[in-house]
């Protein structure tokens, strides 16, 4: 009933895993997105770039409903993720969290050891068996491309690791969880250029198994690393396409100023 | 000058000058502590005086001062002892009234279990009428006999007499149960069953009383006698001495020997002389249970309330108003919480619990008296407002960014709290607690409405079922130096011992207090947040 409208402007995408509708999001009376309607593809890696307080971080954060925890929001539009509406007061959000993994700007590592980190998410699903939550750290590191480099010091604090480890910690702890979609929130730019290549390598690994959304400062990474990219600006989508075609054939005259560098 | 007060250095100046004095100000309270309680133990040396009026007196020199209201002369005091002879411990006496003074090597002095200290020359030993010289160094073997009788009569009276009128006591309560209406023919025998129970104990009671009579005719059998320093001869049973020394004869080392084992007594020892003599073993073991037990009761309290407060509750005019009060709670004066204590736990809840599961015992109450129990439940309300204080810092200062890390893995509010944010702010509550325990640990007023006593019969944890007795009433540091200070008969004797109880007071807080520190610094590097 919410979702009134549903429309899909770009029609070339197979398979959405999530569908915006009309979002409008308000920090108190601060309109903070305008009516964003898009549709992120099923295991692609979706880049939104923008200058800062465009709005592209809230729209990431409402894809897992983190702006929940936040006091005086209010949120209009729906938001379905595989034709669900994630804003549906049957929703359980904790559920929705287990599906939609998130990792933050900055490394944000519990402190406990590597190990702990990455089996945080199995251990609250209640998880207890060893040999199992072994498993999953395993695998969770070796695709977080941290295996080879913590395997000798899994039961070290994470907080020991220099930055772009903990990083990756932080990722590997996030698909531990086996989510379908993982949600970036400008995960390198707390980090140097190698650390940020290693991480970028590491995404494009990811997309065959999930569907990535990264926000972003850099446009250079969207563009690197990304297979659609959308441009915000003052709360609103200014155009959303095919990385490739927005970095080369821009449609809109504001798009075109940001990626060539006019401002921003 | 302006220009000097526009470069800022008088502030600097004022700044470290007003730390300066606080630093000096404890520095100087410690130090005087320290001075005054760490010299008491130290073996003084013997004067003995002639007087002009042909007197001759004997004892330590305490100080020497200016005649008061006098323009010239000086004044000296003296411990002299013999407090059954001369009747008080200390005399006064003008300088220009002594004709001569000098240390007499043979001179002994004589701490013993009444009357204080006694000073004087060794003359002999009488057994049976009987009278030998002696030599100090004989005495003291004589007085190493007897104090392992001492310590067997201790251990009959305390423990094997003490454990039959435990059983006795018992057995007592039982048969006053089954006396109670309605009668019947099965509770008339477990009834008579007691009674012979308690025959048997009485039986065992009266052989045990025998044997402590004939130990204690042994203990008399051997006297001292001493004369005094005019001459006086004086009879002392062995069994009276403490300990025997010869300080003017006593090399450096026999003197540090000697300061050890009077602090060892001290530190180890129950008191003597309504408290003015021996240890305080028991205040300082009072105190170290109460602040444990006190710990126990606050931490969780004050950690579920600030959780409550901080993390559910919200910000709004409720919880402001609760969270205002809570601070101002540290502010009420603490014999308030002692009168609250008296009233609620003491009289309500001891009242109703010996009603219930103590009904035998009644009318004299268990747990409707003052107890430790009682007594660290009402320290724990004085110190929950630090706790719930310091842990709201602590849960404060875990950064936003990590609990979003983990309701981003789909963790619940509560899991959140329960696996990430409590153990980061375990450093904040130790720090409560260890807040809490020095206010604890030092506080006296609401002690002495809610069980502490001048001198308890036995230590709250002893070898009886259950072991750990809550309901007993218990000594403390805090209320020890108040007693011996203060309510002493003899306060001019007793002065050094307030100085060493204030010292072992100030250990004893200081001890729990590196305990706790440590705790919590070894938490806090296996918490430190990231550094990025």
């Amino acid at each position: 009933m919410r979702c009134a409208i549903s429309s899909s402007k770009l029609k070339k995408k197979s398979n959405p895993a999530v569908n915006v509708i009309d979002l409008k999001f308000y920090y108190g009376d601060n309109l903070a997105l305008n009516g964003i309607t898009l549709d992120i593809s099923e295991k692609m890696i979706t880049a939104f770039i923008g200058p800062s307080g465009c709005g592209k971080s809230t729209l990431i954060r409402c894809l897992n409903r983190m702006n929940d925890l936040i006091e005086g929001v209010r949120i209009e539009g729906c938001i379905k993720i595989a034709g669900k509406d994630i804003y549906d007061p049957a929703i359980n959000v904790t559920e929705l969290r287990k599906r939609v993994g998130m990792v933050f700007q900055k490394p944000n590592p519990f402190p406990k050891t590597i190990y702990e980190n990455v089996v945080y998410g199995p251990r609250v699903l209640g998880v207890k068996k060893k040999s199992i939550l072994d498993d999953i750290c395993e695998k969770a590191l070796t695709r977080a491309a941290l295996w080879s480099e913590v395997k000798d010091r899994l039961h070290f604090s994470a907080l020991e690791l220099s930055g772009g480890q903990q990083q990756r910690v932080c990722i590997a702890r996030a698909i531990a969880m086996e989510p379908e979609i993982v949600l970036l929130d400008e995960p390198c730019s707390a980090l140097d250029p190698i650390a940020t290549a290693k991480i970028e390598d590491m995404l494009v690994e990811l997309k065959k198994d999930y569907t990535v959304v990264i926000v972003t400062h850099n446009m250079q990474q969207a563009a690197r690393v990304s297979d659609y990219t959308g441009f915000f600006m003052m709360g609103e989508l200014v155009e959303y396409d095919e990385t490739t075609e927005l970095f080369t054939k821009p449609k809109k005259q504001r798009t075109e100023d940001y990626i060539t560098g006019r401002f921003g | 000058m302006k220009k000097f007060f526009k470069t800022g250095n008088p502030y600097v100046w004022l700044t470290a000058s007003s730390l300066t004095v606080c630093l000096l100000m404890v520095c100087g309270l410690v130090a005087l502590i320290m001075v005054k309680g760490l010299g008491i133990f130290w073996p003084h040396e013997i004067v003995r005086f002639h007087l002009k009026d042909e007197t001759v007196v004997l004892g330590e020199l305490v100080k020497k001062e200016p005649i008061p209201y006098e323009k010239n002369g000086y004044r000296t005091k003296l411990k002299v002892g013999n407090r059954d002879s001369y009747g008080l411990d200390f005399r006064w006496i003008n300088d220009d009234e002594i004709v001569s003074g000098e240390y007499p090597a043979s001179v002994v002095a004589i701490e013993r279990r009444e009357w204080g200290n006694m000073y004087g020359f060794l003359h002999g030993i009488r057994k049976n009428g009987k009278t030998e010289t002696i030599q100090p160094d004989g005495a003291s073997e004589v007085i190493d006999a007897h104090k392992k009788l001492f310590r067997k009569i201790r251990r009959l009276e305390k423990k094997e007499i003490g454990d039959i009128n435990h059983q006795m006591e018992k057995n007592r309560l039982k048969l006053k149960q089954l006396m109670a209406p309605p009668a019947s023919d099965t509770l008339q025998r477990k009834a008579d069953n007691v009674k012979a129970k308690i025959a048997i104990l009485e039986k065992m009671y009266s052989e045990k009383e025998i044997l402590l009579s004939e130990l204690y005719r042994q203990a008399k059998e051997k006297e001292f006698i001493i004369h005094l320093a005019g001459g006086e001869e004086k009879i002392l049973p062995v069994f009276e001495v403490v300990r025997m020394y010869t300080p003017n004869n006593m090399h450096v080392f026999a003197k540090m020997g000697f300061y050890l084992s009077k602090l060892w007594e001290f530190i180890t020892d129950e008191p003597r002389e309504a408290n003015t003599e021996g240890g305080i073993f028991p205040a300082i073991f009072g105190t170290i249970m109460m602040v444990f037990l006190m710990s126990i009761a606050v931490v969780p309290l004050g950690v579920l309330t600030a959780i409550y407060l901080k993390e559910y509750a919200g910000d709004n005019f409720i919880s402001r108003i609760v969270r205002i009060s809570v601070n101002n709670l540290a502010g009420v004066p603490s014999i308030v919480f002692g009168v609250f204590g008296l009233g609620f736990f003491i009289y309500l809840i001891g009242g109703a619990v010996d009603n219930v599961f103590f009904k035998s015992a009644l009318p004299s109450p268990t747990f409707g008296t003052g107890g430790i129990l009682w007594a660290s439940l009402t320290l724990s309300l004085l110190t929950v407002p630090v706790v719930v204080v310091s842990t709201e810092e602590g849960l404060s200062s875990v950064p936003g960014s990590i609990r979003e890390g983990s309701y981003a893995l789909g963790a619940t509010k509560f899991e959140t709290l329960w696996r990430v944010v409590l153990p980061q702010a375990t450093p904040g509550i130790l720090t409560g607690t260890i807040l809490a325990m020095a206010r604890a640990a030092g506080e006296v007023a609401p002690l002495m409405i809610t069980g502490v006593v001048k001198l308890a019969p036995s230590l709250p944890i002893d070898h009886h079922f259950p072991f750990i007795h809550l309901e007993r009433k218990f000594m403390h540091l805090g209320f020890h130096i108040y007693d011996v200070g203060f309510q002493s008969p003899n306060i001019e004797a007793a002065i050094p011992m307030v100085y060493a109880t204030t010292l072992a007071l100030l250990f004893t807080v200081l001890a729990l207090n590196i305990t706790a520190i440590i705790v919590r610094n070894k938490l806090r590097k296996k918490y430190r947040t990231s550094s990025l």
